[in-house]
């Protein structure tokens, strides 16, 4: 089991949190290209080793950033959403 | 039989006598034996049965790695399969069955299947009952293979418990290196846990000679006991460490005399692990024969239980961890015979057909014997470094891997580094664990030479004694090209199961590498994962379970509808009246009765999310299908909220309380991926700060008045609101009351009758529900479940989300395609929408179906089918099916293939191998105009 850290509650095991998406796949302009619209909706990098995900702390209710690396397992403390970058 | 009691001597205490049965016969044992020490002591030697063939089995280990001996235990009331007579304290009155054998280990019905045995090679499932079907085959098979037996009948286990700590240091193992760890770490200020899968903690002290500081062995043991104590390590024994798992996470599982099993997750800063070595067997034909037995083993037997496991004993090694073993037999009294590969000496083959009587050397040398003590050397128990992602290293002199280097978080010392010399262990530990100071011991240099199966080797040679796997099925998988270690696991099923190659591994993969010329590294190790040992599932679920695991949601007003007669089911998580009265029959009578007179229904597990601020109606636009913020307070619309991939994901009726507030209704199993998909887009895009959103699901009952008698019922249950229909029209919603006992009316209709929700603080519902019940039944209508709500509601058309729709249905696909076309303003879903996809003429479309072949309901699940091709094809399907009540016949509604243009014309459905015939129509069949709202 992991201990990802929420920028709220702090540390706290993993079935407290829920996966909220890959960070950086932004909402294109309404009027886009049917091509850009399918990369937002369906298409993932998925990386191998270091990832910057979206995580959800589920008893808080927020959101927040969190790097994470795939091979190692390590994950650095999460940052809330408005906090740069 | 010759194995014996010793009349003196070992920790058994001889003033404790205790006894169990064992298929059926009385064993006579002692406080201090385990299991299997007092079933060597009686002189039974076929204590199992072998995984495949049936073949008789004795005990060959003393600990964990034990591969043959399993029992169900039965103990009183409760029932345990698979117990691990080695590890086990043998207990008073328990009723012990061998796991594996019908109707007796000694006398197992299938032990005919030893004679068939060359036509069972590895493999043979798969080549054999291949066809026509492997379930044709698989509950005979499953009946024959398999360790133990579930017993439905007996009292269930209680549940596990479970424990979370936090420490500096746990240590795995308490052997003389474990303990000296601990000690080292607890003066150094660490806090320790230390943790072993004996009764006692000492390890090989506990049987082996040794000398420590000058010291006996036992002397320094005890002398270290009460120093642990006094330093205050936690030590835990009969506690399995059986894995290791993300972030320096451990689990440990103790077995307990007062209760279930608990289960430890302990997250130390380091974890030591010196969990030792296990003894492998020799490879020899008949190597399984009862009464072949780890040295190792059976020199605990005889020092820590006073049991000699033979008069005449053949001690088969090939290194010198037995010169111990053959002196100490000798010495109780046995006459031993070394065959030391060492000098030159090996055994061919065990004699004997269910217990061995001798041995025959390689030489041709007879030597006749009640029991052979075999020792092939150590292997270290890496399995916590490798699972933690350690890699290993072979370590050519001492025949074992052992760790390549320490891991984050985890060093290996002692026997499980390969240090199997206790001098050499102790050694180590200053550099290893940066300790300043630790025992010091005398034992003689290992020493051991290569003795692997060779190819071709003479007999049955058995490598996995566990799942009865020889050197031939070995053989037969390098034939076939399994030569990856891999592979080989899962072609002869080799280290599979609770042995996890403790045993069986390295003589599997020596031979492998002689078959194919390559050396053992070479050929290398298969994945080591959790668990080391089974775990029984109460310990791993604890008090998780049953309503714990998924508690049911109930009605602030259950007991009312338990008093009267309400028939409660699961509805999406909430204990609901599904109707009235046991009789389903109810179902159609309850909603003519709300046709005709009126309907109390529960509502209160229907959403109802607020979303108050300044920026409440804006951030609605954008979440909602429909447009939200032309509506004026006290005004409701019904609308979508949509996936982004355009797909219909939720339906209700938004009210407008305020300016700054509204309530967002949808469907009751899916208030929290309402309430998660509004928070996300929340923080995510909108200035949160200006938005707050309060699921009030929970704190708000809601109960709805429907029916031509709504009206009436609610004044006659004294709601003296002006109910008019000027004052108070069709989908708005007002106050009545004030403080806490206000309640909210919402004219919305999910019937198509004239309906009313009154929504109240929780805690006040049931006297309210007392008012209205008693109104609606003076009004000749009375409570309604939700099964007659479901016919109301297709009766009218009106769909439920994910029965009526499905992944692939779009707004417009029911007919509510106005905001996709007009709305101003970006919204959820909304580019979706216009893809190729979503605009294709031929999707399936909401539809009405009448049968029109006269033979009563469609079924659901009916696919409508286009027989125009050379092959049926599907063209949608049949979604809700209900008797009428209103009508005088069965009405359905279905998603199908343009639909919508083809209301009037006959389909054929296909369901179950039958053909129906159905005429499509306008999804709403009654008052399409509307009328009975406000009749
Ligand atoms: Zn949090």
């Amino acid at each position: 089991m992991q201990i990802f850290s929420c920028p709220f509650c702090g540390p706290r095991p993993e079935p407290e949190f829920h996966f909220g998406g890959e960070l950086g796949n932004h909402r294109p302009a309404p009027d886009c290209s049917p091509e850009a619209w399918a990369q937002y909706l369906h298409f993932r990098t998925n990386p191998r080793g270091a990832a910057e995900e979206i995580w959800l702390h589920i008893p808080c209710g927020e959101l927040f950033k969190m790097h994470r690396d795939t091979v190692t397992m390590t994950a650095l403390p999460g940052r809330a959403l408005g906090d740069q970058p | 039989m010759t194995a014996r009691r010793l009349p003196e001597g070992g920790e058994v205490d001889r003033s404790r006598p205790l006894s169990f049965t064992f298929d059926g016969r009385p064993v006579q044992g002692f406080h201090g034996d385990t299991l299997a020490s007092a079933l060597l002591a009686s002189g039974e030697r076929v204590l199992g049965r072998s995984f495949k063939y049936r073949r008789p089995r004795g005990i060959w280990g003393a600990g964990t790695e034990e591969p043959n001996v399993y029992a169900d235990a039965t103990d009183g009331p409760r029932f345990h399969p698979n117990l691990r007579v080695t590890l086990e304290p043998a207990r008073d009155g328990l009723d012990l069955r061998s796991a594996n054998s019908s109707p007796s280990a000694r006398a197992d019905r299938l032990g005919f299947l030893d004679l068939f045995a060359r036509f069972l090679p590895s493999a043979f499932y798969y080549k054999t009952f291949f066809w026509p079907n492997w379930h044709v085959y698989e509950p005979a098979i499953r009946r024959m293979a398999g360790l133990g037996r579930i017993k439905p009948s007996s009292a269930p286990l209680p549940d596990g418990d479970q424990r979370n700590h936090h420490c500096d240091t746990v240590v795995v193992g308490a052997g003389p290196v474990g303990i000296a760890a601990a000690l080292g770490l607890s003066r150094s200020g660490e806090s320790v846990v230390l943790v072993d899968d004996g009764s006692r903690i000492g390890g090989s002290l506990l049987f082996r000679s040794a000398r420590i500081d000058g010291m006996p062995g036992a002397n320094w043991l005890a002398a270290a006991e009460a120093d642990l104590r006094q330093l205050g390590v936690t030590v835990l024994t009969r506690t399995t460490a059986f894995g290791i798992y993300d972030h320096g996470l451990i689990a440990l599982n103790q077995r307990r005399d007062d209760g279930p099993d608990r289960l430890w997750r302990v997250r130390p800063r380091r974890i030591v692990l010196a969990a030792g070595a296990v003894e492998r067997p020799l490879p020899f034909a008949a190597n399984d024969l009862p009464g072949v037995m780890s040295a190792e083993a059976a020199l605990g037997y005889l020092r820590r239980q006073a049991v000699l496991p033979g008069l005449r004993i053949v001690v088969a090694t090939n290194n010198s961890s037995t010169d111990e073993v053959a002196a100490a037999m000798t010495a109780a009294g046995a006459e031993v015979t070394v065959v030391d590969a060492r000098q030159g000496r090996r055994v061919a083959r065990a004699l004997g057909r269910r217990m061995v009587t001798g041995v025959v050397l390689e030489d041709g040398t007879r030597i006749p014997c009640d029991c052979v003590l075999v020792s092939g050397g150590f292997t270290a128990t890496v399995h916590l470094h490798a699972q933690a992602k350690g890699r290993l290293r072979w370590d050519d002199a001492r025949l074992s891997f052992v760790p390549e280097a320490p891991v984050a978080g985890l060093v290996t010392v002692g026997a499980a580094a390969g240090h199997f010399a206790l001098a050499e262990a102790l050694a180590a530990l200053p550099e290893t664990l940066g300790l300043p100071d630790v025992p010091v011991a005398d034992s003689a240099p290992y020493d051991i030479t290569p003795l692997w199966p060779r190819p071709g080797q003479p007999g049955r040679v058995w490598i996995d004694l566990q799942h009865d796997v020889t050197a031939k099925d070995v053989e037969l998988a390098a034939r076939e090209n399994m030569v990856s270690v891999e592979h080989l696991k899962r072609y002869t099923t080799l280290g599979m199961a609770t042995d996890q190659g403790k045993t069986s591994n390295l003589a599997g993969m020596a031979l492998m590498g002689a078959l194919t010329g390559r050396s053992i590294p070479e050929v290398g190790t298969t994945t080591y994962r959790p668990p080391f040992a089974p775990v029984p599932y109460t310990s791993l679920a604890g008090p998780r379970g049953g309503s714990r695991m998924n508690p049911v949601r109930r009605l602030a007003c259950e007991a009312r509808h338990r008093e009267i007669g309400a028939s409660l089911g699961d509805y999406g998580g909430w204990l609901r009246p599904a109707h009235y009265g046991s009789d389903d029959s109810a179902i159609l009578a309850e909603a003519k009765l709300a046709r005709a007179a009126v309907g109390l229904f529960d509502a209160s597990p229907l959403g109802k999310i607020e979303v108050i601020g300044p920026d409440a109606a804006a951030f609605l636009d954008f979440i909602h299908y429909n447009t939200v913020s032309t509506l004026k307070p006290g005004q409701c619309r019904y609308g979508f909220i949509l996936a982004e991939s355009g797909v219909v994901y939720d339906d209700g009726v938004l009210v407008r309380l305020d300016d700054h507030r509204f309530v967002v209704s949808c469907s009751s199993a899916h208030v929290a991926g309402v309430h998660g998909l509004l928070e996300e887009w929340r923080q995510d895009r909108f200035p949160a700060a200006r938005i707050a959103i309060h699921d009030a699901t929970a704190e708000t009952a809601t109960l709805t008045v429907s029916g031509p008698k709504a009206r009436a019922t609610l004044a006659a249950a004294g709601i003296d609101a002006d109910l008019s229909d000027t004052a108070f029209p069709h989908m708005t919603t007002r106050w009545h009351g004030s403080g806490e006992a206000a309640l909210r009316l919402t004219r919305v209709s999910f019937t198509g009758d004239r309906s009313y929700e009154v929504s109240v603080r929780q805690d006040l519902a049931p006297p309210l529900w007392d008012r209205l019940a008693a109104a609606a039944r003076a009004e000749g209508g009375g409570p309604i479940g939700i099964e007659a709500l479901m016919i109301l509601r297709a009766e009218k058309g009106f769909i439920v989300i994910g029965k009526d729709t499905d992944g692939m249905t779009r707004p417009m696909d029911l007919g509510v395609s106005g905001p996709m076309k007009a709305k101003k303003v970006d919204f959820l879903g909304r580019r979706s929408l216009f893809t190729d996809e979503a605009q294709r003429a031929d999707r399936n479309q909401l539809v009405g179906l009448l049968p029109a072949d006269g033979f009563g309901p469609l079924p659901v699940g009916a696919h409508g089918i286009d027989l125009s091709g050379t092959t049926p094809r599907s063209i949608g399907y049949i979604t809700s099916s209900h008797p009428g009540a209103a009508l005088d016949h069965p009405v359905a509604l279905g998603l199908i293939e343009r639909g919508a243009e083809r209301h009037g014309q006959e389909i054929t459905l296909h369901h179950l191998g039958q053909r129906r015939r159905a005429t499509l129509c306008p999804p709403c069949f009654l008052d399409p105009k509307g009328e009975r709202l406000h009749a």
